[in-house]
C-alpha cells in the first residue's frame, strides 16, 4: 500500500508529464474519500453531557408547560343523557321527533375565568375521520359559484329533487345543530360566533358569493339547516364543522364569550338538544375553557417533558457512576481483545 | 510502396502446419446441405447487389441492450419484473379507482420518478455502449472498389464478398478468408488476445492457389465463389470450399481470420469478407456474462418479503375490524353511524355486504400501508453502488503506473460482497507472479553459475534475525526491492565467471559454448531489429523462451536473424576473441507439446555437422541421455533440486551429433508423417521425433525465475490476518506450485503437507492397463484412501498442533470432485490452512470454485488473469481479473479488474469493508425509516375505524421516500466510514465483520425494525396525546386532521433524519447538508405547497404559516417527540459502545484515545487483536520462533 501511495502522491514523476492521456485518476479529496469530516463517537463525556443537556432543557420546559396547563380553567358538562326527559325510552326516536328539546341547566364557575372564554361542543365516538365521510365534500363547489354541479364526490348527498345541493356531501349534511345560550344573573352572555374559524378557510375555501341551495331537502334530514341568504364564507359554524377532526373524540369551537366569568358565578345554559348522537352512543359535552400560551388544558406535554428530562438526568447520573466506578482505562488493550469475539473460526 | 517493402521471408518451415492440407474428406461433403448453405460470390458487386447482401446483412454491429424502439417496452419490463416495483405499479393502477385512499397523481409521481431514474441510468449505460459501437463501426479499412483500386471505407459498409486489405497492426473488420499476404508463402501472424486472451501469435496461411495475389491490381479480375458453413460460435472450426476457375479447393480454419484479432508482424494481407456483423464468430460467441447478486442483496429481498408479510398482515387485521364496524352500521334497518349514510352507499362501505366491503378495504389498506415498502430502495442502492464503483475506479492507491491501469469495477452489483470474502481462489501465473521470466541461474557441466537472489531466498532472508517489530512497521516499504535492478527484461543473471566473455577461461569452455549456442538456436522466437539502434528484441511464444534468447544475447550469442532455413547468430569466438556472424541451417523443428515436454531443433552448422539440440523437463530428459552423456548428471540433478527449492523453473539442455544416414532416414519419415492426413498425425509425428531424440549428451540446466509480483507476500499476509483463506489453483506442475507456495508464505517448513497425487509410479503403471475403467477405479480408490488419511490426520490435530497444507494435482482432483468424494475432499480442504491445486484445468478450477461456493455457503472470490481463469471468475461470487500481460480475456469477464495482485488488499480491506458497511447500514436504515412512517399510518387507522383515511396529505405521503429522507441515506451509502483507510489496513481483522456478517445479521435487522416500530409508537401516541381535544394554541382553535397530520409528519421527518445523524460516524459537509437540508426542505416544501391555491394544496393550505408555526405547542411537540424517539437508540448505542463495542468501535476508541500514532501501543494491540494466523510470513516467523524455543526446551 505504501509503495503505491508513494506513487500516488508523486507529482514529480517524470513519466506523468510525458503521458498526457494517462488513465491515472485525478486526485481530489472527494474521489479519494478523504473529505475532511468530524468523526463523533459516543465517549462517556459526550454521552453524559448529551443526557445532561436534554434534562437541563426539558425540565424547565416541562415545568412551564405544566403551569400553563394548570392555569387554564375549564368547565365540562356532559349533557347527552341529562337532556333527555327521564320518561323517554327510545332516545333516537325522541331526538328525531319534532318535540321541543329545550334543556336547561346551570354551570358553576369554580375559578375566575378571564375572557375570552371559548365555548366548545365535544362529541364522542363520532368518526369525522372516516374515509367515506372525509371524502364526501366538494371543495370546488364551496369555493366557486360556477362549480355548483361538481358534486360527484358527494353521494348520496349530492342532489335532491334533481338539483345540486350546496353545500353537498355528508359533512355538510351532518352539520351539528345543538345550540347554546348562556345567561348570568338573568343577563344574557353574548356568544360571539365570529372569528371562530380559520381565516384562510373563510377567505379562500368558502366562497363569498356561494349561497346554500337546496340544502337539507333530501329524503332524510341530517343536521342543521343553513340560512340561504348568508354566503358560505360567513357561515362559520359550517366552516368549523367542515374541518374534519383527527380523532373520534373531538371538540369544535362554538363561540367566544368575551367577558370574564368570576369565581362562584352560576351560568345558566339553555340548550336545544337536536343532534342525534344516540344512534351510535356518542356523548355530547359542553365545554367552557380559557386558554394559555400553550392552548387548552392538557397536562400531557408538561408531564412528558418532565419525564423525559428526568429520565435523561437519571441516565446521566447512572452513566457517571458507572464511569467512575469502572472507568474504561485509556487504551487498555483488554477491551480490545478480539478473543472475546468469535473472530476466528 | 514497392522498393522499400520488407524482405519477404518464409517461416512456414518453423511451423508444422504447412504440410497438413485440408482435404475434401469428412465435413466438406456436408457443404450445400443444411447448416452449410452459405454461398459467397467474391468480388462481384453486381451479383451481390441483389438478394444476397440483404440476406447476409451488413457489417454493422450493435452491442446495445436496447434500440430506440425497444427501449421503452423492454426497460419497463425489466423494471416491473422486480416484485416491489410491480407492487407499486399495481398500486398506481388501483389508485385510479375509488378503493384508493389517496389521489392517483400523488401516487403515480414517485413511481414515475423512481422508474425514470433507473431507466435514465439504463439509457446512459446503453448510450455509452452505443458510442463504442459507433466508434467501432466507423473504423476504416481498405476495400476493393473494383478495377484493382483499393480505397478506405467504413467497417459498417463492408459486405459479404468484399475484398479487403488489412495492414500491419490493424484489426480485422469481419471474418475473412485469407487470400494472400506480404509473405510469398502467404502466411500471416495473428494476435488473438481479444478472443481468447492468448498473447502468443498464431500463424495462418492462405491457399497456395491464391497466394500470388500480392498486388492491388491483381484483384481486378479475380472471381471466386465460396461455399461454406453457416455462422456459428465455434472459434476453432471452419468448413468450406473455394471455387476458383472452376476448380474446388477446401478451406480450413487455417485460412480464417477472425474479427477483432490483430494482424502482427506482417505488412499486409488480402482477405475476402465471409461473415459480417453479427454473423462473425466473435459476435456469435458473445454471451451475456452471468449476472451476480450479492448475499446482502439476497437477504434484502427476504426483508422485503418480510415487510410484505407485515403489510398483508396489518391490512388483514384492519380489514376485519373495518368489516365488523361496517356491518354494525346498519342493524335491522336502523342506522348507527347515520352521518355515514349506511343506507345509501357504495359497495365499498355497504353494511349489507360487509365481507365484500372488507375485502375491498383490504386493497385500500394494502395501498395505504405501501409506505412500509421502500419504493426508492432499489434506485437508491443503485445510485450508491455506482458512486462506490467510481470511488474504486478513481482510487489512486489502486492505480498501476507501469501499465497505466487504474482499477476498474465492471459491475457495481458486488461492491458490498467484497467486504464478505471468505475464500480467495487464486490463479498463479500472472496473478501471484508477473509472468515475466528471468534467466537467473544455470548449471553447466556440473558447475552452478549465477549469483542472483530469488524472491524466495530474499523473502526468507528477510525473516532471519529481523525482529518482528521492525518488520511490521517496515514492510510497508518493502515492495520496491526488486524493481530497480533488472535493467534488461528477462535477464537477472550475474556471474563474473561467464559474463563478458570470461567463460572461455572456465574448465569446460566447450560445454559452455554449446550451452549458449543451444540457447540461441533451439527456440521458435522471431527477432525484431530496431532499425535505428540496431538492437534486437524478440517475439516469442512463451516468456521462458524469450528469457533464453535474451540470456544468450547477453552472454555473447546474439540471435539476430531468422530466415526460412537459417538462423543467424553473432557469436563470440574464443579462438579469435572476436564476434563473428555465423549462420546455421535449420533443418527441422520438433515442436514442444505438453505431452512431450521438450522441444528440439536439427541444424547443420557451418562446418557441415548435423546437430540435434534439445531442451526439456528433467523428467523426460534424463531418461534420454546417452550412456556416455551422463558425465555431469549427479551434479546437475543436485543443482536442479536446489533451484526448484528456490522457486525456479528448470529445464535440462542436451545435444547430440547426428550422422547423415540417420538423419536422412529420419527426415524422410518425418516429412511423410507431417504430410499425412489423418487424425493421429500428431501422434505419428511424435513417435518419429522420439526416435531421434535419444542418446543425448547432457550439457546443463537452466533456472528461470517466475517472479512474484510486487507486494504479493505482504498482501497475502494481510489477507491471512484478515481471516481470509487463500487457495491456489494453477495449471503449473506440482513442484513449481509448491515453490510459489513457499515464496508467498502459504507453505512453510513447519507445516504438515498432505500431498495427494496420481503422478505416482503405481498410478502410472495402472494407467498402462488396457481397461481404462478399472484403472480409473483404482486411481479413484487411491485418491479416496489418501483423502481419508488426510482427514484422519486432520481429526487428530488440535488447535495447537502444526498447520496442515493440502496439495492436490489435477488428475486426483478429477476424482476428488466426483459426487461421492467431494464432501470428503472439501472437509479436508477447508480444514487446511493452505490449499494448492496444481495441474488443474480451467474446468476444474471452475468446479472447485463452485464446490467451495455451494458447500461452504461462504463468499468466494476468484482472481486470475488468463483465458483459462474465465470459468473460475464467472463461477465465483466475485471474479477479479488482473488486467495485464496475458491479455484482456479475464479482465473482460471479471466483475472487477485490477492491475496487480497486491491491490486486492486495499480492494477488500478498505473498499470492501466500507461498501459492505455502507450498504448494510443503509438497508437497515431504509427499513427503519419506512417502518417508522408506515406504522404511524397504521396506528392512525385504529382511531379512524380502519376506514383507510390517511393521516397525512397525499403529497406528504408520496414525497416521503423520494424527497425528505432519500438524500441522507444516499450520503450514508456513499461516504460513511467507520474508520479510515489507514486503520482498516492496520487492523485487518476488522474485515471479519463482513465475513461473519455482523452488520447485516437478522438480529441487527430486526433490531432496526423494532426501533422503527418504537419510533412510530412514540411519534404517534405522543402527538395525539399532546393534541387531544383541547385547544392547541392561544386562539382557542382545536387541532384538526390537517394540523395533526402536519405535526406528526414534521416529527417523523425530524426523527428519521436525526436518527441518521446519530448512526453515522463520518460527518462531512455533505452529510450536514443532506441531513439538515432534508429537514429544512420539509419546512420549505410545506411553506411553498401551503401557499399554492387551495385546489392544489387541499388540506395543506397555509397549514404551516397560519396554523402550526404560530403555535408554541407545535414546536414543543416536535422537540419532545424527537428527543423521546431517539432516546432509546441513543441509550442503547452508548451502552453498547461502552460495554461491548464491535470491532470497528474498538478501533474508534483507539483512534479517539489518540493512540494510533503511538507505534508501540498499536503494536501491542495488534499483537492481541491479530487473529492467530497459520499462513503468511507473520505466521512463518512466529512458527520458526516457537519451534526454535520448543527445540531448545526439549534439549
Amino acid at each position: 500500500m505504501a509503495s503505491s501511495s508513494a506513487a500516488g502522491a508523486g507529482s514529480t514523476d517524470p513519466t506523468a508529464a510525458r503521458r498526457n492521456n494517462t488513465k491515472r485518476p485525478k486526485y481530489s479529496k472527494f474521489t479519494q474519500q478523504e473529505l475532511p469530516a468530524c468523526k463523533p463517537i459516543l465517549t462517556p463525556r459526550a454521552v453524559i453531557s448529551a443526557f445532561l443537556l436534554v434534562s437541563v432543557v426539558f425540565v424547565p420546559i416541562g415545568v412551564a408547560a405544566l403551569i400553563a396547563s394548570r392555569k387554564v380553567v375549564e368547565i365540562v358538562y356532559r349533557y347527552e343523557s341529562k337532556c333527555i326527559p327521564p320518561n323517554v325510552t327510545d332516545k333516537v326516536a325522541y331526538i328525531q321527533s319534532s318535540a321541543d328539546k329545550t334543556c336547561k341547566f346551570s354551570l358553576h364557575v369554580e375559578k375566575h375565568m378571564k375572557s375570552p372564554i371559548y365555548v366548545y361542543y365535544q362529541l364522542d365516538n363520532f368518526y369525522q375521520n372516516h374515509r367515506r365521510y372525509v371524502k364526501s365534500r366538494s371543495d370546488e363547489q364551496l369555493r366557486d359559484p360556477g362549480e355548483e354541479d361538481s358534486t360527484s364526490a358527494c353521494k348520496p348527498e349530492d342532489t335532491a329533487n334533481g338539483k345540486a345541493i350546496v353545500p353537498c356531501g355528508l359533512i355538510a349534511w351532518s352539520l351539528f345543530n345543538d345550540t347554546y345560550s348562556f345567561s348570568r344573573d338573568n343577563h344574557n352572555l353574548t356568544v360571539n360566533k365570529k372569528g371562530i374559524s380559520w381565516k384562510s378557510d373563510r377567505e379562500h375555501k368558502f366562497g363569498k358569493n356561494v349561497f346554500p341551495k337546496n340544502f337539507q331537502n333530501s329524503s332524510i334530514k341530517g343536521g342543521a339547516s343553513l340560512n340561504e341568504s348568508i354566503p358560505l364564507s360567513e357561515q362559520e359554524d359550517l366552516i368549523v364543522w367542515m374541518r374534519t377532526a383527527a380523532l373520534p373524540t373531538f371538540r369544535k369551537l362554538y363561540g367566544k364569550i368575551e367577558v370574564d366569568l368570576n369565581e362562584g358565578d352560576s351560568i345558566n345554559v339553555t340548550l336545544q338538544n337536536k343532534y342525534n348522537t344516540y344512534s351510535f352512543n356518542g356523548r355530547k359535552k359542553l365545554v367552557l375553557s380559557t386558554t394559555s400560551w400553550l392552548g387548552g388544558k392538557n397536562d400531557f406535554l408538561g408531564i412528558a417533558y418532565l419525564t423525559v428530562g428526568g429520565l435523561c438526568f437519571f441516565l446521566a447520573l447512572a452513566f457517571t457512576i458507572v464511569y467512575f466506578v469502572k472507568p474504561r482505562q485509556l487504551g487498555d488493550p483488554t477491551y480490545l481483545s478480539w478473543n472475546r469475539n468469535p473472530g476466528g473460526h | 510502396m514497392g522498393g522499400q517493402r520488407r524482405k519477404k521471408r518464409h517461416f512456414s518451415r518453423i511451423h508444422a502446419f504447412s504440410c497438413g492440407k485440408a482435404s475434401f474428406k469428412g465435413e466438406h461433403s456436408l457443404i450445400g446441405g443444411p447448416g452449410f448453405s452459405r454461398i459467397v460470390y467474391c468480388n462481384e458487386a453486381e451479383r451481390g447487389e441483389g438478394s444476397l447482401v440483404s440476406y447476409y446483412g451488413d457489417n454493422y454491429v450493435s452491442t446495445t441492450k436496447y434500440t430506440v424502439a425497444t427501449f421503452l417496452p423492454k426497460s419497463l419490463f425489466e423494471q416491473f419484473r422486480r416484485v416491489a416495483n410491480f407492487y407499486f405499479l399495481v398500486c398506481a393502477i388501483l389508485s385510479f379507482f375509488p378503493v384508493s385512499p389517496y389521489s392517483s397523481v400523488s401516487n403515480v409521481v414517485p413511481l414515475v420518478v423512481v422508474v425514470a431514474a433507473t431507466m435514465g441510468k439504463e439509457a446512459l449505460e446503453d448510450w455509452r455502449r452505443k458510442k463504442q459501437d459507433i466508434d467501432m463501426n466507423n473504423r476504416k479499412v481498405k476495400v476493393h472498389q473494383g478495377e484493382g483500386v483499393f480505397d478506405y471505407s467504413k467497417w459498417k459498409d463492408l459486405k459479404v464478398g468484399d475484398i479487403v486489405k488489412v495492414e500491419k497492426d490493424e484489426f480485422f473488420p469481419a471474418d475473412l478468408i485469407l487470400l494472400s499476404s506480404s509473405y510469398d508463402d502467404a502466411i500471416c501472424y495473428v494476435e488473438t488476445t481479444n478472443l481468447d486472451g492468448e498473447t502468443n501469435l498464431k500463424v495462418k496461411q492462405a491457399l497456395e492457389e491464391t497466394s500470388k495475389l500480392q498486388e492491388d491490381s491483381s484483384f481486378q479480375n479475380f472471381k471466386a465463389i465460396i461455399k461454406c458453413e453457416d455462422p456459428n460460435a465455434n472459434l476453432y472450426s471452419f468448413v468450406g470450399n473455394l471455387e476458383l476457375e472452376e476448380q474446388l479447393y477446401p478451406l480450413a480454419p487455417q485460412q480464417l481470420l477472425l474479427r477483432d484479432s490483430k494482424l502482427r508482424n506482417t505488412e499486409f494481407i488480402y482477405g475476402l469478407v465471409i461473415f459480417t456483423g453479427h454473423d462473425t464468430k466473435v459476435m456469435q460467441n458473445s454471451t451475456e456474462p452471468p449476472s451476480k447478486r450479492s448475499t446482502v442483496e439476497k437477504r434484502m429481498d427476504k426483508i422485503i418479503y418480510f415487510l410484505f408479510f407485515v403489510l398483508f398482515f396489518i391490512s388483514f387485521i384492519g380489514s376485519i375490524f373495518f368489516g365488523i364496524a361496517t356491518r354494525e352500521d346498519l342493524e335491522n334497518g336502523v342506522m348507527k353511524r347515520w352521518y355515514l349514510r349506511p343506507d345509501d352507499t357504495t359497495i365499498y362501505f355497504n353494511p349489507k355486504k360487509a365481507p365484500v366491503a372488507a375485502m375491498l378495504q383490504f386493497l385500500t389498506a394494502l395501498m395505504l400501508y405501501s409506505y412500509l415498502i421502500p419504493i426508492s430502495l432499489y434506485v437508491s442502492i443503485e445510485i450508491v453502488k455506482v458512486l462506490q464503483s467510481i470511488f474504486i475506479n478513481q482510487d489512486l492507491h489502486m492505480y498501476y503506473e507501469e501499465t497505466d491501469q487504474p482499477a476498474h469495477a465492471r459491475t457495481s452489483n458486488l461492491n458490498e460482497e467484497l467486504g464478505q470474502v471468505d475464500t480467495i481462489l487464486s490463479d498463479k501465473t500472472g496473478t501471484l507472479t508477473c509472468n515475466s521470466m528471468e534467466f537467473i541461474k544455470c548449471s553447466i557441466a556440473g558447475i552452478a553459475y549465477g549469483q542472483g537472489v530469488t524472491e524466495v531466498e530474499r523473502a526468507l532472508a528477510r525473516r532471519k534475525g529481523v525482529p518482528i517489530f521492525q518488520e511490521l512497521t517496515e514492510y510497508d516499504n518493502v515492495p520496491q526491492t526488486s524493481d530497480a535492478k533488472s535493467s534488461i527484461k528477462g535477464f537477472n543473471f550475474m556471474d563474473e565467471r561467464i559474463m563478458n566473455g570470461n567463460w572461455i577461461n572456465e574448465p569446460h569452455a566447450d560445454v559452455i559454448q554449446n550451452f549458449l549456442r543451444l540457447l540461441a538456436v533451439c527456440h521458435t522466437a522471431i527477432p525484431e531489429v530496431d532499425e535505428e539502434t540496431g538492437k534486437v528484441s524478440y517475439e516469442a511464444e512463451s516468456p521462458d523462451e524469450a528469457a533464453f534468447v535474451v540470456a544468450a544475447r547477453e552472454l555473447g550469442f546474439e540471435f539476430y536473424e531468422r530466415t526460412q532455413t537459417t538462423i543467424s547468430l553473432r557469436e563470440f569466438n574464443p579462438k579469435s576473441g572476436k564476434t563473428a556472424e555465423r549462420s546455421y541451417k535449420l533443418l527441422n523443428i520438433l515442436e514442444f507439446s505438453s505431452t512431450r515436454k521438450r522441444m528440439s531443433v536439427i541444424i547443420r552448422d557451418e562446418e557441415g555437422k548435423l546437430l540435434l539440440f534439445s531442451k526439456g523437463a528433467d523428467s523426460v530428459m534424463f531418461e534420454r541421455l546417452a550412456r556416455d552423456g551422463r558425465e555431469f548428471i549427479e551434479k546437475t540433478k543436485q543443482h536442479i533440486d536446489e533451484y526448484a527449492d528456490a522457486g525456479l523453473r528448470t529445464l535440462i539442455l542436451a545435444y547430440r551429433e547426428l550422422d547423415e544416414e540417420e538423419y536422412n532416414l529420419f527426415n524422410k519419415e518425418f516429412m511423410e508423417a507431417k504430410n499425412l492426413v489423418s487424425a493421429d498425425r500428431e501422434q505419428i509425428v511424435e513417435e518419429i521425433s522420439e526416435k531421434i531424440e535419444k542418446d543425448l549428451i547432457l550439457i546443463g540446466a537452466t533456472a528461470v525465475e517466475d517472479k512474484l509480483q510486487n507486494g504479493v507476500p505482504e498482501c497475502i499476509d494481510k489477507l491471512a490476518q484478515a481471516g481470509i483463506k487463500l487457495w491456489i489453483l494453477t495449471g503449473d506442475k506440482m513442484e513449481t506450485a509448491i515453490n510459489i507456495g513457499f515464496a508467498c508464505s502459504l507453505l512453510r517448513q513447519g507445516m504438515k503437507q498432505i500431498t495427494i497425487s496420481s503422478d505416482t509410479p503405481e498410478a502410472k503403471s495402472l494407467e498402462k492397463v488396457e481397461d481404462k475403467s478399472t484403472a480409473a477405479a483404482a486411481i479413484k480408490a487411491s485418491v479416496l484412501h489418501q483423502l481419508k488419511k488426510g482427514n484422519e490426520l486432520f481429526a487428530k490435530s488440535d488447535e495447537h498442533s502444526e498447520a496442515l497444507a493440502l496439495i492436490i494435482d489435477g488428475k486426483s482432483l478429477t476424482y476428488a470432485l466426483e459426487d461421492d468424494v467431494k464432501d470428503l475432499f472439501l472437509e479436508l480442504a477447508v480444514g487446511c490452512a493452505s490449499v494448492i491445486c496444481c495441474r488443474s484445468s480451467p474446468k476444474q478450477k471452475a468446479l472447485v470454485t463452485r464446490l467451495v461456493k455451494i458447500k461452504t455457503c461462504s463468499t468466494t472470490l476468484a482472481i486470475g488473469d488468463g483465458a483459462n481463469d474465465v470459468g473460475m471468475l464467472q463461477e465465483a461470487d466475485i471474479g477479479i481479473g488482473i488486467s495485464g500481460v496475458e491479455g484482456m480475456q479475464a479482465a473482460m469477464s471479471s466483475d472487477i479488474a485490477i492491475a496487480q495482485f497486491r491491490f486486492l488488499e486495499r480492494l477488500l480491506l478498505v473498499h470492501g469493508h466500507w461498501c459492505y458497511r455502507r450498504i448494510s447500514t443503509m438497508i437497515c436504515y431504509f427499513f427503519y425509516k419506512n417502518i417508522a412512517f408506515g406504522f404511524t399510518l397504521f396506528f392512525y387507522e385504529i382511531y379512524a375505524s380502519f376506514s383507510g383515511q390517511a393521516a397525512y396529505n397525499d403529497w406528504f405521503l408520496s414525497l416521503y421516500n423520494v424527497f425528505f429522507t432519500s438524500l441522507p441515506v444516499i450520503a450514508l451509502g456513499v461516504f460513511d466510514q467507520d474508520v479510515s483507510a489507514r486503520l482498516c489496513l492496520k487492523f485487518p481483522l476488522l474485515y471479519q465483520e463482513g465475513v461473519q456478517n455482523v452488520l447485516f445479521s437478522w438480529k441487527r435487522i430486526l433490531g432496526w425494525a423494532f426501533n422503527g416500530v418504537l419510533s412510530a409508537t412514540i411519534i404517534f401516541f405522543f402527538c395525539i396525546k399532546a393534541m387531544e381535544d383541547q385547544a392547541f394554541r392561544k386562539g382557542g382553535e382545536v387541532a384538526d386532521l390537517e394540523v395533526l397530520g402536519a405535526t406528526m409528519y414534521t416529527c417523523v421527518v425530524w426523527v428519521v433524519n436525526c436518527q441518521m445523524a446519530l448512526s453515522i460516524s463520518y460527518f462531512t459537509y455533505l452529510q450536514h447538508l443532506f441531513i439538515w437540508g432534508g429537514i429544512l426542505f420539509w419546512y420549505i416544501f410545506l411553506l411553498v405547497y401551503g401557499t399554492m391555491d387551495p385546489s392544489l394544496s387541499t388540506t395543506a393550505y397555509k397549514v404551516l404559516i397560519e396554523e402550526c408555526a404560530p403555535a408554541p405547542s407545535y414546536w414543543l411537540i416536535t422537540l419532545l417527540v424527537l428527543v423521546a424517539s431517539l432516546l432509546p437508540y441513543f441509550a442503547y448505542a452508548s451502552i453498547q459502545m461502552r460495554f461491548c463495542p464491535m470491532f470497528h468501535q474498538m478501533i474508534q476508541w483507539i483512534r479517539n484515545d489518540g493512540q494510533t500514532s503511538d507505534p508501540e501501543y498499536v503494536n501491542i494491540v495488534r499483537q492481541r487483536s491479530i487473529k492467530h494466523t497459520t499462513v503468511g510470513f507473520t505466521a512463518r516467523f512466529e512458527a520458526s520462533h516457537s519451534s526454535g524455543s520448543l527445540k531448545s526446551a526439549q534439549v
